[in-house]
């Protein structure tokens, strides 16, 4: 844990993994939805995000992080009126997801252009999360670094591909993991960067033969 | 590269200010600047100011159970009526506040977590206004305690589900004995005696939240942390070494959190929480969800 996880996050109480986790992961998948505040929101709570949740304030840090809001921010308690006001519609249930760790929440978003995204995440404590599932398949990053992730069929070349493209911008990569359903599959790399990607360079990703979508999210930290 | 014992941190600040060490090591660990690291403490110290000023004491938690109670210490603090005298009285009533800022869901800084948020600004705030401090020198002083519960964190835990209360309010007090010991000049190794007095101090102190809800008894245990966070730096400032070295002290902690049955580790399922009380209020949370 570095200095600021000891320190922080400045945060809307009460709970550091119920609350602040909650809204980091509502926030993960906005940004990994990519086109501003969802129009439909799903959301799954398992273990103990069902049990305790109501008192935390889970259910709400869930839908103000769907909107975009950071983990400071005041309209946290309110924002079941913030999603009515702008439009989104969400539903809540309670399933026990087995296996998964005891703070999860499972997320299926539709947004205005009718993409989806279907995230389940956990939030760890002390505020960090890692987002375990992806549009069905199981993935772990965090979000704590600036995190490329490709979506492509299972077939060789791909990752050099994307490393080529990072190398041209000068991007040096901190982890890589790749995750594939079967071989051939569908399959999902996750990586890493020490810093953010340029917009031009997500272009040129999305051009490659067999890349199928391709997501940035910068390093999720208030500054 | 982070500080991996406090008998590091010791060596190190013999030979140089403790500040210098650790924000050097904040540089390595996170590939930043030395003015992006402090302008981002900065921010944070002035975060847990604007949570100071955020407090409404009419706030009432989810359950009800909490709030209000700041506001009643801070009269009291000033009745001339009271056991511990004023000063006392105002780091009372500051822990107690920032509890219940954070019980109401208002904007807190976790100080290693939202339960014990109240520990760092109760000891700190009041200290700096009667030692008119800069507040560079708090922000110094919040290295410190920052990389206390760094080595406490990876020695052993931060978290009341995995180690109890004395995880959580065991290791914000020694953060808070430890920035108080340094901010008074004590030294790098008066300044880690601090600390494992205070952990010493809340050895055992388990985690039974009433209903799971970060309300009872945290918001109290908040003012008991920074009573032991000011007597134990008031002893490393004697003189007073913790007898049992500090990462033993550390070492202990860890091993009292694994012994701890999972009942007492956030559950909700003992001490307090599994009272005839905390159980009401357990079906009652339940009803209302």
């Amino acid at each position: 844990m570095n200095l600021f996880d000891i320190l922080g996050p400045v945060m809307v109480g009460p709970s550091s993994s119920h609350t602040a986790g909650a809204v980091r992961i509502g926030r993960m998948a906005h940004r990994l939805l990519d086109e501003g505040t969802p129009v439909r929101a799903d959301i799954v709570l398992s273990g103990s995000f069902a049990a305790t949740g109501c008192g935390h304030g889970t259910d709400r840090a869930l839908v103000a992080g769907l909107l975009g809001m950071q983990t400071d921010d005041e309209r946290i308690k309110d924002s079941f009126a913030e999603a009515a006001a702008c439009g989104m519609a969400y539903a809540f249930s309670r399933v026990n997801l087995a296996g998964e760790h005891p703070n999860t929440a499972k997320i299926d978003l539709v947004g205005a252009s009718g993409r989806t995204l279907s995230m389940t995440a956990s939030s760890l404590g002390g505020g960090r999360i890692a987002v375990v599932a992806l549009n069905g398949l199981r993935v772990r990053f965090s979000g704590d670094l600036p995190t490329l992730i490709v979506q492509n069929r299972d077939l060789p070349g791909h990752v050099r591909d994307v490393s080529d493209v990072l190398a041209r911008d000068g991007v040096n990569i901190a982890t890589l993991h790749l995750y594939r359903d079967h071989p051939g599959g569908d399959a999902v790399m996750v990586i890493e960067i020490d810093k953010a990607i340029s917009a031009q360079r997500l272009d040129t990703l999305r051009a490659i033969r067999g890349i199928t979508a391709v997501t940035f999210v910068g390093a999720q930290e208030e500054e | 590269m982070a500080i991996e014992s406090l008998a590091a941190l010791m060596d190190a600040g013999a030979r140089e200010d403790l500040f210098e060490v650790i924000v050097r090591s904040d540089c390595v660990d996170r590939g930043v600047t030395r003015e992006a690291s402090i302008a981002r403490m900065t921010a944070l110290y002035d975060a847990i100011r604007r949570a100071r000023s955020g407090y409404d004491p009419a706030l009432r938690s989810r359950s009800g159970m909490v709030g209000g109670d700041g506001a009643k210490m801070r009269a009291h603090a000033q009745s001339g009526r009271t056991i511990c005298g004023p000063y006392i009285g105002g780091v009372l009533a500051q822990a107690l506040e920032m509890g219940e800022s954070n019980a109401c869901m208002k904007c807190i800084v976790a100080a290693p977590t939202a339960g014990s948020c109240g520990v760092l600004p109760a000891v700190l705030l009041p200290y700096q206004e009667r030692e008119n401090l800069p507040d560079a020198a708090m922000v110094r002083a919040l290295y410190v305690a920052g990389a206390i519960g760094q080595v406490i964190a990876q020695k052993a835990s931060i978290a009341g589900a995995a180690g109890g209360c004395q995880a959580e309010s065991g290791t914000a007090s020694a953060m808070g004995a430890a920035a108080l010991c340094y901010l008074a000049g004590g030294s790098a190794q008066a300044v880690c005696h601090a600390a494992a007095l205070a952990l010493k101090s809340l050895l055992g102190l388990v985690c039974d939240p009433v209903a799971g809800l970060v309300e009872v008894p945290c918001v109290k245990r908040n003012a008991a942390g920074a009573m032991i966070a000011m007597s134990s730096a008031d002893l490393a400032l004697a003189g007073i070494r913790s007898a049992v070295p500090p990462d033993q002290v550390i070492d202990a902690m860890r091993e009292v959190g694994d012994k701890m049955d999972v009942s007492l580790r956030e559950t909700g399922m003992g001490g307090v929480a599994a009272t005839p009380f905390g159980q009401r209020v357990a079906e009652q949370m339940m009803e209302n969800a």
